[in-house]
């Protein structure tokens, strides 16, 4: 067997990032399922997944694709009430709920695919802050129709309305399945700790192979130089909107999810802010570091949680650590620290070697 | 009759977003930052002349300056302590520090203030203006919004076109390491055009709390967004599209809340911004930028 310094940088990403997920699965579930851990971290379990995904997707677009995306939690919404709406219209034809969870999950996915479709074409044509504008815009506008949206179902199939409840038409036997502000009610809670783990796998699946694959390096090569790699052949939008498309997918499948661990989801939970917090997670852990954002959502979501006991004042002291971790690592004068460290070490590692000979 | 009142009330707000953008298009311009926490200044600056007004009744134009004073030294403190060393860090970098700070300051309004809002009372002691026998009311709110937005528009352009610090600012904006070479100091400059934007931002926060009265620790941030879309719509970087771009946000959102939906009035104003970007990806008024190969 090959020794890991001999293996290439892609398998060990790879033996990194499935490792930590599998080992933390390994860890947390038998924790979970005989009831020694509190039921406040317990709970937390499935969102982190979800933000878990959510980062890797976003990653694909920041990082690779080097696109600022300001509105992915406008996939995350979209994928959450289409899986949500299938999840509850199979209700009745699909008994089991691993196999509804499955099913919504895909649907969701397919549906957030869509979405990146139809705003990616016009959107990656611009650059820069503008993209990043379009994005929010995008996400606020999928938040307020959201808002305004009632879905009902009866024994004639669903039924959609911009209006009340009421005006959906339904039969005795209707239910109502979105009801405007107040979003998807009733919900099932069928998403598990294990799900979450096997769409984060999935997710690192999808993301690590594209990345190394053909399309990955023409996706970075654009982020490089765009110009570049246009000379040389690379289809911009081609492979640009597949990218997109493919986080918006893992994102719309990982907002199903998260919607499914509730009993109700409104579409204020997915709005600017959402967004935002996802990108500090991809900007903390890394661009382009896949391993870096699953350890930095999973952290960063659980600070607060951490911080609970001081209250108040938790918000503000994550600000606070926010602010000192990227003025620390960004700044000039804390790079050229860094570099000075990093070159006397290896000054003295290449001295103990020498001593050896 | 509805309709020039529906104007009115558009320009009214799109002044207030005009002033907003202001802020955000000048960083743009000098320090090619998006400076997400400037919607968070709005709020300390109308809890700070609410403070002034209601706890030590003060006369309003004390108030304001009081407010425009913390809001001054505020943005310099932030831009010192926070973007200062990320001068020549990447803008992804920049952009989430911003987001701290801003998380910071609403965090901060929670603990002084807390969470339960407050009534703004208006800053303008005049009654409506009332024509054609109550057919058409414009409050006086309105007009003293849209008057502020004019006077500080006409002195924000002497400024830059005349006065010394508004040239380094055209200067540094234009290339900064070629100001640098002639002499202008650019982290003077880059700290005063902080301190302007901060200081209008505590304007358009009494202006924007005085016609809709509730202050709340996120009351910034919506108008935030909305004025760096206006920003954006008008062209980033440019002191002529900000005004236009807001006033036409302004004039879109009271237009499509009276006559289509207002529950979908944000998506619609969204919607047009994209739809502009489109056909103009640099804004209406910003600069058509040639690439080197």
């Amino acid at each position: 067997m090959k020794k890991y310094k001999d293996l290439s940088s892609f398998a060990k990403t790879n033996i990194k990032c499935y490792g930590i997920v599998i080992l933390a699965f390994l860890v947390m579930y038998p924790l979970q399922s005989s009831g020694m851990i509190s039921h406040s971290i317990s709970g937390q379990l499935v969102p982190i997944c979800t933000y878990v995904v959510m980062a890797i997707s976003l990653n694909l677009t920041v990082g690779f694709l080097g696109e600022l995306s300001l509105g992915h939690a406008g996939f995350m919404s979209v994928g959450a009430f289409s899986g949500v709406i299938t999840a509850i219209s199979l209700s009745a034809a699909v008994p089991s709920p691993t196999i509804r969870l499955i099913i919504s999950i895909v649907v969701g996915g397919l549906f957030a695919g869509i979405a990146g479709l139809i705003i990616g074409i016009p959107v990656l044509r611009l650059k820069g802050d503008y993209l990043a504008i379009v994005t929010l815009a995008f996400g606020e506008i999928i938040k307020n129709i959201i808002n305004c949206l009632y879905v009902g179902i009866d024994e004639k199939g669903l039924h959609f309305s911009m209006q009340s409840d009421a005006a959906l038409g339904l039969s005795e036997m209707g239910r109502v399945i979105m009801k405007g502000p107040q979003g998807a009610v009733g919900i099932t809670k069928t998403a598990t700790f294990l799900s979450g783990i096997i769409l984060i796998l999935f997710a690192l699946f999808v993301v690590l192979n594209l990345v190394n694959s053909k399309t990955g390096r023409a996706v970075t090569a654009i982020r490089d130089n765009r110009i570049a790699a246009e000379s040389v052949g690379i289809g911009i939008t081609r492979y640009k909107l597949t990218a997109f498309i493919i986080s918006a997918m893992l994102a719309g499948m990982a907002g199903a999810l998260y919607a499914q661990n509730l009993s109700a989801v409104a579409a204020t939970k997915f709005d600017f802010n959402t967004s935002i917090l996802i990108l500090v997670f991809v900007v903390l852990g890394g661009m382009g570091n896949i391993f870096g954002s699953i350890i930095a959502a999973t952290l960063l979501y659980m600070l607060p949680e951490l911080l609970r006991g001081l209250a108040d004042y938790r918000m503000l002291i994550y600000a606070i650590i926010l602010i000192i971790v990227m003025v620390a690592t960004n700044s000039t004068q804390s790079k050229q620290i860094i570099a000075k460290i990093k070159s006397s070490l290896r000054t003295r590692k290449s001295n103990g070697e020498g001593a050896d000979l | 009759m509805t309709f020039i009142s529906n104007l009115i009330n558009g320009i009214s707000l799109g002044s207030v977003y005009a002033i907003i953008a202001l802020g955000y298009t000048m960083v743009y311009g000098i320090a090619k930052m998006l400076n997400f926490a400037h919607g968070d200044v709005i709020m300390i600056g109308a809890y700070m002349s609410f403070c002034a007004t209601t706890y030590l009744n003060l006369p309003v134009p004390v108030a304001i300056l009081i407010a425009m004073c913390v809001c001054t030294v505020l943005g310099i403190v932030i831009e010192g302590l926070a973007y200062k060393p990320l001068r020549r860090a990447t803008s992804l970098a920049v952009l989430i520090t911003a987001i701290g700070v801003s998380y910071f300051l609403q965090n901060i309004a929670l603990i002084i203030w807390g969470s339960a809002p407050k009534t703004f009372s208006s800053v303008v002691p005049f009654g409506s203006l009332r024509l054609f026998n109550g057919g058409l009311i414009i409050t006086a709110e309105s007009v003293v919004t849209v008057l502020a937005n004019i006077v500080i528009m006409i002195s924000l352009a002497i400024f830059t076109k005349k006065s010394k610090m508004g040239k380094a600012m055209r200067a540094v904006s234009e290339d900064k390491d070629a100001a640098e070479l002639m002499g202008i100091n650019v982290n003077t400059t880059i700290s005063v055009t902080f301190a302007i934007g901060s200081a209008l931002a505590a304007i358009a926060g009494v202006l924007l709390c005085s016609a809709y009265p509730v202050l709340m620790p996120t009351t910034g941030s919506m108008p935030g967004i909305k004025a760096f879309t206006a920003a954006v719509f008008g062209g980033i970087g440019s002191i002529p599209g900000a005004m236009l771009g807001g006033i036409l946000l302004g004039i879109i959102e009271i237009f499509s809340k009276s006559y289509i939906s207002t529950q979908l009035s944000d998506a619609i104003v969204f919607g047009v911004l994209i739809v502009v970007l489109l056909v103009k990806p640099t804004g209406l008024l910003g600069k058509k930028i040639a690439e080197k190969v």
